[in-house]
């Protein structure tokens, strides 16, 4: 059976002056125990489709469901078996790391006591600071915190939103570690984050942008379906690089990454690349082949639409 | 030729017992596109408002564009500019409103401000938005006209606090030719951010950990020097040792 | 039940942790009791009077010494001639100067009209008003005395309207009109800021997707406002019953009851207003122009409700603070019991059912 299951879903809201379309026709489904991402940034209507599932909001078409649970019908039954962390969600900042878990364990008619086994590996982290009020916390606890609530049920299938959006890289990798150990013990999880990067941590992924899914499949699927030959570029003016190879008539498309440039060519002709860098006087020119990731996979997907 | 712009020596910020930033010394050249990393609760954010002359040092000098960040912070003041993730533009104005409002505070004529207001429009191609609501622009165009406002009045140093969250792939490297841009034109650019290949992006990076800058050099440097292979490995290795774990 | 008392115990956190609203909440009545207090019973206490007696018989001599021997009234001066009257009133010290006309006396038992003047120093016209309705009062009093035979004494009674005064009475007034103020605010206010914060800071998502109750969230919600409300209205009686001299004529229990009824229809206004309101700002200003002013202008305290235009009193129907001041003047200074005031406290039972059904069915158990 699938955990969730999303067909034709269309969601907007209008203001006075415009309509706006935070989903248009999103389907998918996620299998039951699987880690699945919506990768994509600010506006691509992330938000909007994970209320729609956790029933915080109707869909003005198309239908949903957790679990086998329809999210308009049954959604009291969603509601007593998902866990849920909403984006900028910032837990109760007067009240202490314990207060707050005790609090969300005793709204799920539950104990911290008897799901302990489920959040135990990540609340060890914490429990030093049981005593200290959340507002104190640093993001990285703040997230860990916020993650213990959420389990502390034990949910069927957990939904989180941009869980990681603002932490520190360290914080990051910790988070999607603890993630991967929840997967083991069979949770469905849905994440979604605006970072690139993260997509790789997850089963499958769905690229999200401008309320449409851009692409659905694994993360190595998708870099796979990327058909171009991609080059890694640099010299010793990186910015002029960027400028003067956008400038050349055989680029394809060119985009900085980290220390690299990431070019692909109209065809492939590397040495009339050398040359024409040559005449255009930039120094310790370095170009060789690269792997496409993510990232470049969703420019590609967003060039294309 | 060399014209150092920011000065800090042994810069330190104490709340009570608690010593947010410790002893920190750094320059940073004009021009100088200066990464400043950090976990989170590292120090960053009480380093640049002490910079940015809104929060007075415990101890320890910092010169700003010249000026001292103990008496002449309204000077300070004048010569920077700043925008955040949080913090860029008034949702419920218009565009040109922003743009009118922003620079009217740091005393432009209406002349100047007019030429400006056009030039800014035009290169970031939002003309047919100037009597939009910024609010209902997205995100990434914010970010890169909250920029565009932040250095209008020519400020020598800018002070950018992870500008970059969310924006999406495209727009976010947008908006670093932006600040490719500036730095060409002599702006200093003082960056914090969370995303990684973007440090690459940065002339000079330093980390902070616990208070303290525990590595600060060329990307290409820190990386040979930790023997690591991206700056997210060398970012890992140096804040996995952090003790710190509140703000 | 569990997951009620925790409940509760988190919203008891919320408010104890937050030291500075904590404060107000607890000072705000007994100083707002106090600043009322004082502000107003002084002001008419040993007002100094000036006398203008050109009678100078038995009848305008008593007259004279009971304004005197009245604890509003100080004679200060006897005036001679009628141009000394200005001169009375521009030495500042004068608030009111009566004038008796000569033959007082005579005119009075023979031709059965006798004139006294009240001129008032009209630069304050409350207390101009006050104190004519003073001096106009023990005059009329004597004169009842003097023919109680004569029905109605109308032959020397001063010109004067009776117009209603706030200040007349003041403490008895506003001591129901500030307990109406603060129950309304504390209760209605609190609630609605406190529902409205969860919404602000995304826990209230959270608290929709999972399997507690409207109900439950709305009840552990407001008890502790209700709760804090009543310690209010504790402090009130005591401080109005200590400092105010404001004596509780009535049944204390008939008064406590009665104000837990009005506490829980302010919870229910609090309740509505949290349904309308996205951000804490919003739910204050909702709730200062919604229950603040009505309670203030149409309350029937500051300004009476009889002397306004007829739409003005047809509206004062709808706030529920009219009625549970009229309530608590029957049953604290009236001493009347619950017979007196069975109607108003229907309304207001009425008027919270009301309030909750709405509140309820309108409860979102979604966003937007």
């Amino acid at each position: 059976m699938n955990a969730v299951t999303v067909h034709n879903l269309v969601k907007t809201y209008s203001s006075k002056k415009e309509k706006v379309t935070a989903m248009q026709d999103v389907s998918f489904t996620v299998k039951q125990g699987e880690l699945f991402g919506l990768i994509g940034p600010d506006g691509a209507g992330k938000t909007s489709l994970f209320r729609i599932l956790t029933t915080l909001l109707l869909a003005d078409s198309g239908t949903a469901s957790v679990d086998g649970f329809d999210v308009v019908k049954q959604y009291q039954d969603i509601r007593n078996r998902v866990g849920y962390m909403p984006g900028k969600f910032s837990l109760y900042q007067d009240m202490t790391v314990e207060e707050n878990l005790e609090f969300f364990a005793s709204i799920f008619n539950t104990s911290i006591e008897a799901n302990y086994d489920l959040v135990k590996d990540i609340y060890v982290q914490i429990a030093p600071f049981k005593n200290r009020r959340a507002g104190k916390l640093s993001g990285g606890m703040k997230q860990k915190l916020a993650l213990c609530c959420a389990l502390i049920h034990k949910p069927s299938v957990l939904f989180l939103d941009e869980p990681t959006t603002g932490v520190d890289a360290v914080s990051r990798k910790e988070f999607w570690e603890m993630l991967k150990g929840l997967k083991q013990q069979g949770i469905t999880i849905l994440v979604s984050t605006p970072y690139m990067d993260e997509a790789a941590m997850c089963d499958r992924v769905a690229l999200m942008q401008l309320g449409k899914i851009m692409s659905i499949d694994t993360p190595p699927n998708i870099i796979s379906r990327f058909g171009e030959k991609l080059w890694a570029v640099r010299s010793a003016n990186m910015y002029r690089l960027l400028t003067d190879l956008k400038k050349y008539s055989n680029t394809e498309s060119c985009n900085s990454f980290g220390e690299y440039h990431h070019l692909v060519l109209k065809n492939d002709d590397t040495d009339a690349v050398l040359r024409y860098l040559g005449e255009q006087n930039h120094t310790a020119v370095e170009l060789k082949p690269a792997q496409p990731n993510i990232e470049d996979c969703f420019m590609q997907l967003m060039n294309n639409n | 030729m060399k014209e150092t712009v920011i000065k800090a020596e042994r810069l330190t910020k104490k709340f009570g017992d608690f010593t947010a930033t410790n002893q920190i010394s750094f320059e940073v050249e004009k021009g100088e596109i200066f990464g400043f990393l950090g976990a989170n609760g590292a120090g960053k954010t009480t380093a640049m408002r002490m910079l940015c002359g809104l929060s007075i040092p415990s101890s320890g000098n910092a010169t700003v564009a010249g000026y001292d960040v103990y008496k002449q912070t309204e000077l300070i003041k004048q010569n920077i500019g700043y925008m955040s993730q949080k913090f860029s533009l008034y949702e419920d104005l218009t565009v040109k409103e922003n743009i009118r409002f922003y620079a009217g505070i740091y005393g432009m004529g209406s002349a100047e401000i007019k030429t400006k207001m056009n030039a800014l429009l035009q290169q970031l191609q939002m003309t047919a938005e100037e009597n939009s609501l910024v609010g209902s622009l997205p995100l990434g165009w914010k970010q890169k006209l909250a920029f565009s406002v932040a250095i209008l009045h020519e400020p020598k140093i800018v002070f950018l606090d992870e500008p970059t969250g969310g924006v999406d792939p495209v727009t976010r490297r947008e908006f670093w030719n932006l600040i490719y841009e500036a730095a060409e034109k002599g702006i200093t650019v003082f960056v914090t951010t969370h995303y990684m290949d973007e440090a690459e992006y940065c002339n000079r990076i330093s980390i902070m950990v616990d208070g303290k800058i525990e590595a600060l050099d060329t990307p290409h440097n820190l990386k040979t020097i930790f023997h690591a292979s991206s700056m997210d490995e060398v970012f890992l290795q140096l804040a996995r040792g952090a003790k710190r774990t509140a703000d | 039940m569990k997951q009620f008392i925790i409940f509760v115990k988190k919203e008891f956190r919320h408010i104890f942790r937050d030291r500075k609203s904590l404060l107000i909440i607890i000072m705000m009545p007994i100083v707002q009791i106090i600043l009322f207090g004082f502000a107003l019973t002084n002001e008419i206490k040993n007002s100094n009077i000036a006398v203008l007696d050109n009678a100078k018989d038995e009848a305008s001599r008593a007259i004279i010494q009971r304004l005197d021997a009245s604890r509003y009234f100080n004679v200060t001066r006897y005036l001679h001639a009628s141009q000394d009257i200005e001169a009375a009133f521009k030495s500042g010290t004068v608030r009111l100067v009566v004038v008796f006309q000569p033959d007082f006396r005579e005119s009075l038992m023979h031709s059965g009209k006798a004139q006294v003047q009240l001129i008032a120093d009209a630069s304050d016209p409350n207390t101009a008003t006050t104190v004519t309705n003073y001096a106009g009062n023990i005059i009329s009093d004597y004169q009842k005395e003097m023919s109680p035979q004569v029905q109605p004494p109308y032959s020397i009674r001063p010109e004067i309207r009776m117009l209603y005064n706030p200040q007349l009475k003041g403490a008895y007034n506003f001591v129901p009109g500030v307990m109406a103020m603060i129950l309304i605010l504390i209760s209605a206010m609190m609630t609605s800021v406190a529902i409205v914060r969860e919404k602000e800071i995304n826990t209230m998502e959270v608290l929709l997707v999972s399997p507690l109750k409207p109900l439950l969230f709305i009840l552990s919600k407001a008890i502790p406002y209700v709760f804090l409300s009543l310690v209010n209205v504790s402090t009130i009686l005591l401080v109005s019953v200590t400092l105010l001299e404001v004596p509780i004529n009535g049944s204390l229990l008939l008064l406590m009851g009665e104000s837990f009824l009005f506490i829980l229809t302010s919870v229910s206004l609090g309740l509505m207003i949290s349904n309308l309101t996205k951000t804490q700002q919003e739910a204050q200003m909702f709730s200062l122009m919604t229950l603040m002013l009505p309670t203030l202008l149409l309350g029937g305290f500051m300004f009476p409700i009889e002397s306004m235009p007829l739409p003005l009193q047809i509206i004062s129907n709808i706030v529920p603070s009219k009625w549970f001041f009229l309530i608590v003047k029957d049953v604290m200074i009236k001493g009347l019991g619950f017979s007196a005031v069975w109607k108003e406290s229907l309304v207001l039972v009425g008027m919270t059912l009301f309030l909750l059904a709405v509140s309820f069915k309108k409860f979102k158990t979604r966003l937007a």
